[in-house]
């Protein structure tokens, strides 16, 4: 085979490989922003932070979400985008977060600032949470979402690993010839 | 790997409610004394919560600032037989208020519970990524 032709192979092999690891590791930053929100329930004025996480993912990975490998060129990209950005859409309206705020700037050489907290794995921006109910000491943090947003994390991250697991024992066995 | 964070950011949260449940404990013991060593009615302690500062958000766990007291004005009983009751006959009462306090408890409680939880979940997975691929 030629070389092109290998490397080709090689990246076909790799992609839910790396795709998977990046979800990973954005998950187990998701991870330890609700554990922040969890230990600070009780804070006043503390206010819970979150990140949208398909779409830091699709940003990572340059994939769109839904798809776990890439497509190849001409087969249905179309519909696959158009639907990615509906899913995206309909997800915005949704949100339970709010971006943080942009600082605006009257002259070009003003420096723009940081909008909010840098997240620990990416350049996501650390978004706030929108409560559902006010509260006297400000403290936003709904122990009830965030518990069932934890759990569904944690699963999703156990997922990648297995994700993971297999595609390295699929690769493994492919390589020694089973 | 940040699910090593969330072990330090949880166990900051378990200490702080721990340390909560201690002045709980502490007022609870205290709700109807009315002399403490300094010869000053008992006053209810309460903890101040402040999230840890230096630590970027996202990763911030929670620490007990301050014990501050509880400053509502004491209730005074008129027993002049009693062997601490002031000039005029009144004795003060601590101003601990038990309702407030068990239901501290409860929050408390239900909180600490909560943050072991997520060590246990964060540890668990930690381990389930440490036999990757294998």
């Amino acid at each position: 085979m030629t070389a092109p032709q290998n490397i080709d192979m090689l990246n076909q092999i790799l992609s839910t490989l790396q795709f998977q690891s990046q979800a990973l590791t954005l998950r187990s930053a998701r991870q330890t922003v609700l554990a922040s929100n969890i230990a600070n329930t009780d804070t006043p004025g503390y206010k819970a932070r979150d990140f949208a996480l398909p779409e830091a993912l699709a940003k990572a990975t340059g994939l769109p979400t839904r798809s776990l490998q890439p497509l190849p060129a001409g087969t249905g990209q179309d519909a696959l985008t158009m639907s990615t950005t509906s899913l995206s859409a309909a997800r915005a309206s949704a949100a339970t977060t709010v971006p943080a705020a942009r600082l605006q700037v009257s002259d070009a050489r003003h420096l723009p600032g940081k909008a909010g907290a840098q997240l620990y794995a990416s350049n996501e921006r650390l978004q706030y949470r929108r409560p559902d109910q006010a509260s006297m000491d400000g403290n936003t943090v709904e122990l009830d979402r965030e518990r069932a947003n934890f759990a569904d994390n944690a699963l999703h991250y156990e997922a990648a690993l297995r994700f993971i697991n297999g595609s390295v024992r699929t690769n493994l066995s492919a390589i020694k010839g089973e | 790997m940040s699910l090593m964070k969330i072990l330090s950011v949880s166990s900051s949260a378990v200490m702080a409610e721990s340390q909560r449940l201690n002045v709980v404990a502490s007022n609870l013991a205290n709700a109807d004394s009315v002399a403490g060593p300094d010869g000053q009615p008992y006053k209810a302690r309460q903890v101040v919560f402040q999230t840890q500062t230096g630590v970027p958000a996202g990763q911030a766990g929670v620490r007990v600032s301050n014990l501050v007291e509880d400053q509502t004005p004491a209730k005074r009983d008129y027993d002049p037989t009693h062997p601490l009751a002031d000039a005029e006959g009144y004795v003060t009462q601590s101003n601990v208020n038990v309702v407030e306090e068990m239901v501290n408890m409860m929050s408390a409680s239900r909180s600490y519970q909560n943050n072991v939880e997520v060590m246990n979940t964060a540890q668990q997975l930690m381990v389930k990524t440490l036999q990757l691929g294998q």
